[in-house]
């Protein structure tokens, strides 16, 4: 058995975040473990600019961005074995990973980072009825496609969900010389954000169908078309709204879900909401010295949060490999009206930084709303947003001062006020 | 001239392949598809029935009793997932306990051993997942489950293996008797044979209408299903059955022989026998129906959903032996459930009466076996080490869902009737068929099967020539 300080499991934005954040701690005895033949991640194959406008206040392309993580940690010389899959973590924090040179290791962590990312949701997460021909894709596979190996995975294309990958690749289709004859969105809210609507679908005509799904799968062999029909406020297809589209091509963006295979097998408890770690604020799961940032976590909409919550990460598995005491005191954070889940769940005032970072999404578009913090009930924080929507994360940010000067403190409420 | 001709590379015309081929003779299999399995056979619940459904003295009763008795030393020999998980039926009401009993004492006419009344308490100790609202079930312990693909792709490669010839995207158009046996003309070329043994699934009937006056009329019966993630797959550890209620034929809530959750099927007859497309209503069915079962049907962790075809024949029983009026013509028509767990016992059957039509003798060389299939994920970390150092392609994964490696695909194309398409590579490997659905693996995988074949990734297709995945190069349509 190899024994290591800390390991990383996987070498994507917050992979590598997190490692560099680590050596800048102090830390040297760090191996990133990766699955894929580059270190980078996903955003390999996002080859679209806007990356990086909070981290480095210029706009990269998903590779350039990736790239200066990538530099980073070369010039720490961080050890990264590449092509390499772990299959198995305990709670011991015992690591267990292949590859095609070394074969089967195991390596004892003292602290390890689950920086696995997400995958996307397939068509039956929605139970599309209808045929299973050729032709349908997520629309992750379809951007591995087009913008890694150069192939086209259709002519005429229909876009069931709004997220971002959805309005990335209506672009990008549209760009290789695809018809993208609309996108299909069940919500009366896009699950994206606002300037990819713009910049994606308007800029080139294409439609966007709010409150409108697939409701059935047509062709034997290939793709046929689709039925479209719009939905009432249960999301149930109105009678009589049914319209046939033909496509050859049916692209799915309906979610993404956190990786979390390995988190299970070593036992971290799961938020059924997030399915991610619960954590506290030092992104600690349930497993005393595993820790969890990125996409593994909660799904993120921009990778800016993602490098951000890494290199927190990062510092905090370096505290526990030092013997970080959190003290016994322990603050929960509930979601109230309007907030589907916060990261982190619970807060150690001893061991806050001096500022925390509560991220959360909304569970519905909420206009000229309030985002209100509450302290046992007190409230400190009420500011206005002029909109808050389920397809952009929020946060809010709590001074360590709040929770030092507030001795016996129970709970930080967040929550969305009409007024 | 060939021998045997046999129609059909479903399970039935697989196993009926497979016990032929110990014997002398020249056998081709003629499949429409690209593939075996590629039909019903593909497209079912897996169980290994115990045999308690049908009456007494019917073909079912006896080929069901049959195959359910060979099932697990069979799995074995041929290294087929199975498990004897045992089975429940569950009844919901005072008046269902009578019905029960006339199961229970049914399948104890057809030989079926240790079938037993439980009571609700029991029940649920034994599936503590079960909803409140059940009274009684019937516990039949040697009920069991198998993996239906591997149950046809096995047994198709050792026909293979020991002689038997394959030919694919070949259909039957026409049969006609000849002098000692058929012409049979395809869509690709005139075969002629001695004996021609008809195993077409839900088309049988038009087969054997070709050639016999004993006319059969088989219609589809179409049957959906929702398949869940392995993550909730322990949500009962028997297949749990339904007493049909005043509510209609009860659906299945059962692991599958891989781990997976499966609940189904709907039963409606319908008039396409190309029609395996899911619907909105018979999806919802199954979900509303399988909640009577379980106290909580995980709707959020459903993967995929399917459907299937009965081939249910008028006369409500297996047809299977010599047509009447046509010597040489073999049936194994009308083959609905329980098709599966009957297969082996069928094929054996068939294989022997044309043997002893045909005076053929066994083959003086012992049966040449599957060459080993070696699944990654199960093996224990120590095997898991040697496997890669027998081969470091078993260190690469390809599937991250269901952790197939690099090894285990090129094994899948390169075996006897090896896979040549994504889907083939799906019921070979698993490759594609967990959490994500072949989100991740389905490029990885196409370019394997490009290099082994030598093809353009643009030729790589789903199930068959015309499925292809990719339709061009970026910028092509510019
Ligand atoms: C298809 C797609 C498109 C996106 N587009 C955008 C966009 O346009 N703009 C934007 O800001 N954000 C985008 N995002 C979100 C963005 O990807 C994330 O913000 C960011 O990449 C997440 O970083 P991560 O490190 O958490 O995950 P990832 O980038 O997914 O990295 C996870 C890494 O872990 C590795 N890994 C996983 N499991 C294992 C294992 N068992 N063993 C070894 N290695 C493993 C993976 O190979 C991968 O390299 C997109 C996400 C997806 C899925
Ligand atoms: C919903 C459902 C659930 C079931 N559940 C179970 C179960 O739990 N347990 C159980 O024991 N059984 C079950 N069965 C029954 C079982 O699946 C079938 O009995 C079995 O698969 C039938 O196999 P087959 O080979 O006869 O048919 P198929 O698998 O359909 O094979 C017939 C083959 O013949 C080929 N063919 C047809 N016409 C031609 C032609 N003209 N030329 C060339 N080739 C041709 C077809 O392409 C096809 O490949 C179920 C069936 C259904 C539909």
């Amino acid at each position: 058995m190899i024994e290591k300080n800390l390991v990383i499991i996987g070498g994507g934005p917050a992979g590598l975040a997190a490692a560099v954040a680590a050596v800048d701690e102090g830390e040297r005895d760090i191996l990133i473990l990766e699955r894929d033949a580059v270190l980078g991640g996903i955003l390999n194959q996002c080859i679209h600019n806007g990356f990086g406008l909070h981290t480095f206040k210029e706009e990269l392309t998903g590779p350039e961005y990736s790239a200066r993580y990538v530099r980073q940690v070369e010039e720490r010389k961080i050890e990264a074995k590449l092509d390499t899959m772990v299959i198995d973590l305990s709670k011991e924090r015992v690591v267990t990973a292949i590859n095609e040179t070394d074969g089967l290791i195991q390596i004892q962590a003292k602290a390890v980072i689950l920086a696995m990312g997400c995958r996307e949701r397939p068509r039956g997460a929605l139970n599309i009825p209808g045929a299973r021909p050729a032709g349908i894709f997520s629309a992750g596979t379809a951007q591995r496609f087009v913008n890694i190996e150069g192939y086209m995975p259709g002519r005429e294309i229909v876009i069931l969900g709004s997220g971002d990958i959805g309005l990335i690749m209506a672009r990008r289709l549209t760009l290789e010389g695809a018809k993208v004859r609309m996108v299909c969105e069940i919500m009366p809210y896009s699950g994206g954000l606002k300037r990819n609507i713009v910049q994606c679908l308007d800029d080139y005509g294409i439609p966007l169908r709010l409150s409108h799904t697939v409701t059935k799968i047509h062709g034997k062999d290939r793709v046929e078309g689709v039925s479209v029909a719009a939905v009432d406020e249960n999301r149930l297809p109105i009678p009589g709204t049914e319209e046939f589209v033909p496509c050859d091509t049916l692209l799915l963006s309906v979610g993404l879900i956190p990786e979390n295979e390995l988190s299970r097998k070593a036992g971290v408890a799961i938020s059924q909401k997030t399915q991610g770690a619960v954590v506290d604020e030092s992104l600690e799961t349930s497993v005393p010295g595993i820790f969890a940032a990125g996409n593994v976590l909660h799904v993120h909409d921009l990778v800016d949060h993602v490098s951000t919550e890494a290199e927190l990460a990062g510092k905090n598995a370096v505290r526990f490999i030092r013997g970080l005491d959190k003290g016994p005191a322990v603050v929960m954070v509930e979601t109230g009206f309007g907030v589907r889940y916060t990261v982190p769940s619970t807060i150690h005032p001893a061991a806050a930084t001096s500022i925390t970072t509560i991220r959360f999404r909304t569970d519905n578009v909420y206009k000229d709303a309030y985002l209100t913090v509450l302290l046992d009930g007190e409230r400190v924080q009420h500011l206005k947003k002029r909109i808050l929507t389920p397809g952009e994360m929020e946060e809010v940010l709590i001074p360590a001062k709040w929770l030092l000067t507030r001795p016996g403190l129970q709970k930080i409420t967040i929550r969305v006020d009409k007024e | 001239m060939h021998d045997i001709l046999i129609i059909g590379a479903g399970v039935i015309g697989a196993s009926v392949a497979r016990a032929l081929s110990a014997y002398a003779a020249k056998t081709i299999v003629i499949e429409k598809n690209h593939d075996v399995c590629e039909e019903t056979s593909k497209a079912n619940s897996g169980i290994v029935h115990a045999g308690y459904d049908a009456h007494p003295g019917t073909n079912k009763a006896h080929y069901n009793l049959r195959g359910s008795r060979m099932m697990a030393a069979f799995c074995r020999e041929h290294q087929i997932p199975y498990r004897n998980n045992g089975s429940l039926v569950l009844g919901f009401a005072e008046e269902d306990l009578p019905k029960l009993e006339a199961l229970r004492d049914q399948g104890t006419k057809n030989g079926v051993e240790g079938l037993v009344i439980l009571s609700a308490a029991e029940a649920k100790r034994l599936e503590p997942n079960l909803n409140g609202e059940v009274k009684f079930a019937l516990l039949a312990p040697t009920g069991g489950i198998v993996d239906p693909f591997e149950l046809t792709i096995a047994q198709a490669e050792v026909a293979a293996i020991n002689g038997v010839e394959f030919a694919f995207d070949t259909k039957v158009e026409s049969i006609r008797p000849i002098a000692g046996g058929y012409r049979v003309s395809t869509t690709r070329g005139v075969y002629e044979a001695k004996v021609v043994v008809n195993c077409a699934g839900v088309r049988a009937d038009e087969l054997n209408n070709m050639v016999s006056s004993r006319k059969l009329s088989i219609t589809p019966r179409k049957g959906e299903y929702c398949l869940f993630d392995k993550q909730v797959g322990a949500l009962v550890d028997h297949t749990i059955f339904q007493l049909p209620t005043q509510y209609g034929k009860g659906v299945l809530v059962t692991p599958t022989a891989e781990g997976n959750l499966l609940i189904g099927p709907t039963a409606v007859d319908i008039e396409d026998k190309e029609d395996v497309s899911t619907t909105a209503e018979g999806l919802a069915e199954v979900v509303r129906k399988a909640k009577r079962s379980v106290l909580a049907v995980p709707t959020g962790f459903v993967i995929t959903a399917f459907a299937g075809l009965r081939a249910t024949e008028r006369g409500g029983d297996f047809v299977i032996g010599e047509a009447p009026d046509a010597p040489g013509f073999y049936n194994a028509a009308g083959i609905e459930s329980p098709g599966l767990t009957s297969a082996p016992a069928i094929g054996d059957d068939l294989a022997a009466q044309i043997a002893q039509a045909l005076r053929l003798t066994i083959k003086t060389t012992p049966m040449r076996k599957r060459p080993p299939v070696v699944r990654f994920e199960p093996l224990s970390f120590e095997d898991k080490a040697a496997a890669i150092r027998r081969d470091p392609a078993y260190g690469k994964i390809v599937c991250r869902c269901e952790l197939v490696t690099a090894a285990e695909i090129l094994d899948a194309i390169r075996r006897p009737l090896g896979a040549t398409t994504v889907d083939g590579i799906k019921r070979r490997t698993r490759a594609g068929s967990g959490r994500c659905q072949g989100g991740f693996c389905s490029p990885r995988v196409m370019h394997l099967l490009a290099g082994e074949l030598g093809l353009d990734p643009l030729a790589i297709a789903k199930y068959d020539k015309q499925s292809t995945i990719l339709v061009g190069f970026d910028k092509d349509d510019l």
